[in-house]
């Protein structure tokens, strides 16, 4: 507990818990649609808080993060599809599954000196190598798709039904909703709690400087694969989720460039190697995306949507090149103080 | 076991192809090659240099190859602008900055050709669409043949102007000692405009040669700029005699791939030759090795 809010402001750590609270209590009040939302929201964050621990703290570009997505996803879904086994127990081949992945293209790339740019590119071509594979393998389903059984969208409000619903995770949008928030509030502390270790403290020095770091003795090459590792796991829960929340599997979309690039714009808007970035920009890009999809069926012109995007976009980097945390950070007075001050 | 000439035939078509690829690669490996900056909006530059020469063939009844003047001028201007007007205040930026400016380019372009056009595949029919060449016993396409030639000739057209004049080798300096570029007077944010400039016309000149061989939809884009990559990776990044023989590579192997194995797996071919290049040649296969 001490190690959570060392250095944090009072009003820092307040804040913090009453947006958690309001997060919980959101589903007592909003149905339907917004909690939808939400769940979209706490999803993307997961995938950015993930990211970011790979970028943001290690500084090693990834570009193929839909690669783990589709992993985790496919691993339980599998798994639940043929045998029946639920999301939790799936979730164990999921981390192996992603893990394994992760260290063999981060051992793959660090190991021959691939850097910057054509780290990034090597995590492209495995992702979507991979989702050509994918794409021919019957057992999965291949290009048509692995679809999972819905059922019980009702639950009765017993205890035995809802632990249930938590357990098989098939139930009604709010047991999503928890779940994903939860996980949202796990990857924080984990990601909080492992910066405060000297596993924190070597990822930082790489990212500034792998050659300083080398010569002070880190091992660079085990500390990268660590954070490629832990990366790519976290990311397979987005994915377990993923699977169990959308119900349809299908190769082409889930590891598609574009899921990998979706899951980063947020953490960068929100600001790269913050904490609380990626948790930010997530949510504003969601509501951004949702109140643009309104405006784009309001005046029915297609590509209105994603245009206003890229421009946002845009004007954000262009403002607040550090992204919109730090600013919001500095403006609300909660800059967390240096241990050494 | 298919006859002989079948390769060779899908050898050749692979090559044609390649050659066109091979243009778009350049136009990517010169802005990196230059600038270090990664171009993400290449792909989405080609797709609207497609779109120029749809408009120019439907309003002016222009060939698509006649219209690569006018296209690659417009992309030119258009590349210019956007280097001066954005992306010269990122030039010093770190990399995933530069990757979020562009991509907001990407997603502006893809949409505004949405907008523009609207989803709906778009073609150009030239009068010589299905004639062929008959040499020995291989039919080749006209269509193909002339492109092939057209992306060629302006690839040396390039590699004169970058050795030969005052402003090529100007750029070249640039490209290998910025720092000493500046010391001795080259106006670099100047160089590094034509740079972009350049590397966005060769996107509009591939463009217009591509719709000969394929539809256009808006939605392209991001296809073609990892195809640019994967080439532009396998020649060597920053060597145009790389992103030529990535580009002719690339269009053989994916032609190869489509009757040895399933086409819908080609470009698995293409990915699994990236990912060998990357872990053996990491710097391509005509890269200057970097220490």
């Amino acid at each position: 507990m001490r190690s959570l809010f060392e250095g944090v402001p009072a009003r820092a750590a307040w804040g913090l818990v009453c947006v958690i609270v309001l997060l919980y209590l959101a589903p007592l009040v909003f149905g339907g649609y917004v909690l939808s939302v939400l769940i979209l929201c706490c999803y993307l964050a997961v995938l950015g808080q993930a990211w970011n621990v790979m970028m943001g703290f290690a500084g090693q570009l990834s570009l193929g993060h839909a690669l783990y997505i589709g992993l985790g996803a496919y691993a339980s879904g599998a798994l639940f599809f043929h045998f029946g086994l639920g999301p939790w127990i799936g979730l164990i081949p999921a981390f192996i599954v992603a893990g394994a992945m992760g260290a063999l293209i981060g051992w793959l790339g660090f190991r021959f000196g691939i850097r910057g740019v054509y780290f990034a590119l090597l995590t492209i071509a495995f992702a979507e190598f991979v989702r050509i594979l994918f794409d021919h393998w019957g057992w999965i389903g291949g290009s048509s798709g692995m679809f999972l059984l819905v059922q019980n969208r009702n639950i009765d409000m017993d205890a035995a039904s809802i632990a249930n619903a938590f357990w098989t995770l098939r139930g009604p949008n709010w047991v999503f909703y928890y779940v994903i928030l939860t996980g949202m509030v796990a990857c924080l502390v984990t990601v909080r709690l492992l910066m405060r270790t000297r596993v924190g403290y070597y990822w930082l020095a790489i990212r500034e400087d792998q050659e300083a770091a080398q010569a002070m003795g880190i091992n660079v090459l085990r500390y990268k694969l660590l954070a490629v590792v832990i990366s790519a796991m976290m990311t397979a829960f987005g994915g377990v989720f993923y699977a169990f929340y959308n119900n349809t599997l299908y190769p082409e979309s889930i590891f598609s460039i574009d899921r990998s690039i979706e899951l980063l714009l947020g953490v960068i808007i929100g600001g790269i190697g913050t904490l609380f970035g990626p948790i930010l920009g997530a949510f504003a890009l969601t509501w951004l995306g949702e109140g643009l999809s309104i405006t784009q069926e309001w005046f029915d012109i297609a590509g209105l949507k994603l245009l206003t995007y890229g421009v946002a976009m845009l004007a954000i980097i262009l403002f607040r090149p550090a992204g919109l945390w730090p600013w919001l950070r500095r403006l609300l007075g909660m800059e967390e103080r240096r241990p050494d001050a | 076991m298919l006859p002989i000439e079948f390769y060779f035939d899908a050898a050749i078509k692979g090559l044609l192809t390649g050659s066109v690829y091979a243009m778009l690669a350049v136009g990517l490996s010169i802005i990196f090659g230059v600038m270090r900056v990664v171009n993400f909006a290449h792909g989405e530059m080609l797709v609207a240099g497609m779109f120029g020469a749809y408009l120019v063939f439907v309003t002016l009844g222009l060939d698509p190859i006649l219209a690569i003047p006018i296209v690659a001028l417009v992309m030119f201007l258009f590349g210019v602008a956007l280097q001066r007007g954005l992306i010269d205040r990122f030039i010093t930026a770190p990399e995933h900055q530069q990757f979020l400016v562009l991509i907001g380019v990407a997603l502006i372009l893809t949409n505004g050709l949405d907008m523009i056009f609207g989803p709906d595949a778009r073609n150009v029919q030239v009068p010589y669409a299905f004639a062929s060449f008959e040499v020995g016993p291989f039919f080749l396409d006209n269509v193909r043949v002339y492109s092939a030639i057209a992306a060629l000739a302006l690839i040396a057209l390039l590699y004169l102007f970058f050795n030969h004049t005052l402003t090529g080798k100007a750029i070249r300096a640039c490209a290998d000692n910025n720092r000493g570029a500046q010391v001795v007077g080259l106006n670099v944010s100047r160089l590094y405009a034509i740079t972009f400039g350049i590397g966005a016309a060769c996107a509009g000149a591939a463009g217009c040669l591509l719709i000969m061989v394929i539809d256009v939809t808006p939605h392209l884009g991001a296809d073609f700029t990892l195809l640019a990559f994967t080439i532009v990776i396998i020649g060597g990044l920053g060597s145009m005699t790389g992103a030529l023989l990535g580009g002719l590579l690339i269009g053989v192997s994916e032609a190869m791939a489509g009757i040895l194995i399933q086409p819908s797996l080609k470009s698995s071919f293409s990915f699994g030759l990236l990912i060998l290049v990357l872990l053996l040649r990491p710097n391509g296969l005509l890269g200057k090795r970097s220490s």
